[in-house]
């Protein structure tokens, strides 16, 4: 065969390997998993219980006109059409404040276990420290057992507890609260 | 304000098939460039070679579909890559030698690569879940650290070029160093999921660092002396570093406390140190590591120095396949298959070839990251770590940047041993992986039955 055949082949096979390379790179960028932390504009940081304003959000419009399934996300967050109710959690105060995440019909699990939906980083908090889960009449929130208690503002929470639309729920240092 | 949300990976089962067959290609492209430089024509072997290797990587890509179906599609392109281009550099260096095919090393490798990767497509299909491994812990320990002595049984244990790290049964020899770095890494990290805490925690705080309390130094100085065991006792000093770096390591992964990296460099270099006032074998490497070219050492070993001129005769585009002459160098096959590399694809192939081991690790890394259990996270960083670390003792001596020693190159490198613990490494990642990407269930919902309130049924 002729040398020009072999060069052909050898800086062929040089751009092969590369090619390869970057294919792999390629397939890194479009892999990318596990929990996504979007920020957000910062303008909601208002006091009032509801967010105001939600920054990027479309559906940025008071709760009054909001149309019948506020956020084309594909989330699951659990909104019904005409009811005002809880959609997502909210924590207020502690080290992951800021931090929101969707309620979930089943009910999410709060604690340091990374099992839990909300992973608290609180040193006073538990493994497993409380659920708020969907009951008959609207969302409850339970303590698991924790060692430090869960607190309605100052009452120590023993049995089930129903919850609504910004009552804050306090484990360890760490404030959550019911939003809309 | 922010929101955390969950994201499902995409399994990417296809995506791993096409990169598969383009692996699969380059590697056919590379034997037909081999067998065109050398004999002028394209090898007539290059259907039943390559329909074998073909045959195998689908094999294997089946048995994902069936019993991994989430675990990463990366992992298993880049590790298939690699073998193959080993295995064209190992026939290559047969032609060099004038053996062909059928008695050359290159077929027992493609062998030993199929039973590997048999085996390997086996853990998968055995291991449902990395979790099981916990449970055998401390069986593990005593495996591992058996394996690594083992050599050392007489009449069993081969001393071969200085070092002892084969053993020899009956027509078969093997390096158990190789297998030991797998059964230990799982041994470290049940031990320090268990032990973690006490490690992590206790303490006092002198300048920046945390150092631990003296009593919970025990496992790090067992580890050291282990680790300087092999070192004296089997003068190698690639799989006592290996080995003592896979623990730090780990320690430092389950810790998160600096002090402990900082106590095992301070302890290895102490160490190194004594080792070479003391052994001859460490002198004659400290010397032809640092003194590559002079007289003394190239009357003690010109290996390192031909692996040098081999690559710089290479220089930036390489020689072409089979147009170097990397036969010239001891061990060019094993030990020295990075320079033989380097010859013939150059810098920029060899840096495509270590790219392909920095992803390799990254996806090892990032599978530590997903897994949702600490035994797993431990595990996988372990593996990972281990051939990043592997990697860097064999580079870095062939390059001279630290001495010498015998560790093979993952995937590439000729050797059975190293070959059958690889490919099962990577079954352990993917299976691992697989674990971290499945999505997560929702949490179950309490079932109908237990809710409703007991009612009396009335019989009458």
């Amino acid at each position: 065969m002729s040398e020009l055949t072999i060069t052909v082949m050898r800086l062929g096979l040089l751009v092969a390997l590369w090619a390869f390379v970057i294919a792999v790179v390629g397939v890194l960028r479009g892999d990318l998993y596990g929990t996504q932390v979007t920020p957000r504009r910062s303008a909601a940081r208002t006091p009032t219980p509801r967010p105001a304003a939600r920054g990027s959000n479309p559906a940025a419009v008071p709760a009054e006109q909001r149309p019948v399934r506020p956020r084309a996300t594909g989330r699951r967050f659990n909104v019904r059409s005409g009811e005002r109710e809880p959609n997502h959690l909210r924590v207020t105060s502690g080290p992951l404040a800021g931090t929101s995440l969707p309620l979930r019909e089943a009910g999410i699990l709060i604690g340091r276990s990374p099992e839990s939906a909300l992973v608290l980083e609180d040193d006073f908090a538990s493994g497993r420290h409380a659920r708020i889960y969907k009951g008959p009449d609207g969302w409850v929130v339970e303590d698991l057992g924790s060692t430090n208690g869960t607190f309605i503002g100052p009452q120590r929470l023993s049995a089930p507890t129903p919850v609504t639309d910004g009552t804050e729920i306090r484990f360890g240092t760490t404030v959550v609260e019911l939003r809309r | 304000m922010t929101t955390v949300s969950s994201v499902a990976s995409r399994k990417g089962r296809n995506v791993e098939l096409a990169l598969l067959v383009f692996a699969v290609g380059i590697v056919a492209l590379a034997y037909i460039n081999v067998g065109i430089a050398v004999e002028g024509a394209v090898p007539p072997s290059l259907v039943a070679v390559g329909t074998g290797f073909l045959v195998i990587t689908i094999a294997f890509h089946l048995v994902m579909r069936w019993r991994a179906p989430y675990a990463d599609p990366l992992i298993l392109p880049i590790a298939t890559l690699l073998n193959g281009l080993g295995l064209v550099m190992i026939n290559r260096l047969d032609l060099a030698k004038g053996r062909d095919l059928a008695e050359g090393m290159a077929i027992r490798q493609l062998a030993w690569s199929a039973l590997a990767a048999g085996l390997a497509i086996a853990a998968l299909i055995i291991l449902r879940d990395h979790r099981i491994l916990r449970r055998y812990t401390y069986l593990a320990g005593a495996v591992g650290f058996g394996l690594l002595l083992l050599p050392l049984v007489p009449g069993l244990g081969v001393e071969n070029y200085g070092s002892r790290i084969w053993i020899a049964v009956g027509p078969f020899s093997f390096q158990p160093g190789e297998v030991a770095k797998l059964v230990l890494a799982v041994f470290f990290a049940g031990y320090l999921v268990q032990t973690r805490d006490a490690l992590s925690v206790a303490g006092r705080r002198i300048l920046a660092l945390t150092l631990p309390r003296a009593r919970d130094l025990g496992p790090i100085l067992v580890a050291w002396m282990l680790s300087v065991g092999v070192l004296v006792l089997e003068k190698d000093l690639g799989s006592s570093l290996l080995f003592f770096g896979l623990f730090v390591a780990m320690l430092y992964v389950a810790t998160e406390r600096t002090s402990w990296v900082a106590i095992g460099l301070v302890l290895f270099a102490i160490g190194c140190w004594v080792a070479n006032l003391l052994f001859s074998h460490v002198q004659r490497r400290v010397l032809l590591w640092l003194d590559t070219f002079s007289r003394e050492a190239l009357d003690t070993s010109d290996q390192l120095a031909r692996g040098l001129m081999g690559m710089a005769s290479g220089g930036m585009f390489g020689t072409g396949l089979g147009r170097g002459r990397p036969d010239l160098t001891y061990f060019a096959e094993s030990d020295f298959i990075v320079p033989s590399f380097g010859e013939e694809i150059g810098l920029i192939g060899v840096f495509a070839l270590l790219l392909l081991y920095v992803l390799l690790i990254e996806r090892g890394l990032r599978t530590a990251i997903g897994a949702r259990d600490g035994f797993g996270k431990l595990l996988a960083s372990g593996l990972a770590f281990s051939v990043a670390l592997q990697c860097f003792v064999v580079v870095g001596g062939v390059t001279r940047v630290i001495p010498l020693t015998g560790l093979t190159m993952p995937f590439l490198s000729q050797g059975g041993s190293s070959l059958l613990a690889n490919w099962t490494l990577v079954a352990i990642l993917l299976r691992i992986s697989d674990h971290a990407r499945r999505p997560v269930p929702d949490p179950e919902v309490p079932s109908t039955v237990a809710s409703e309130q007991t009612q009396v049924v009335k019989l009458r």
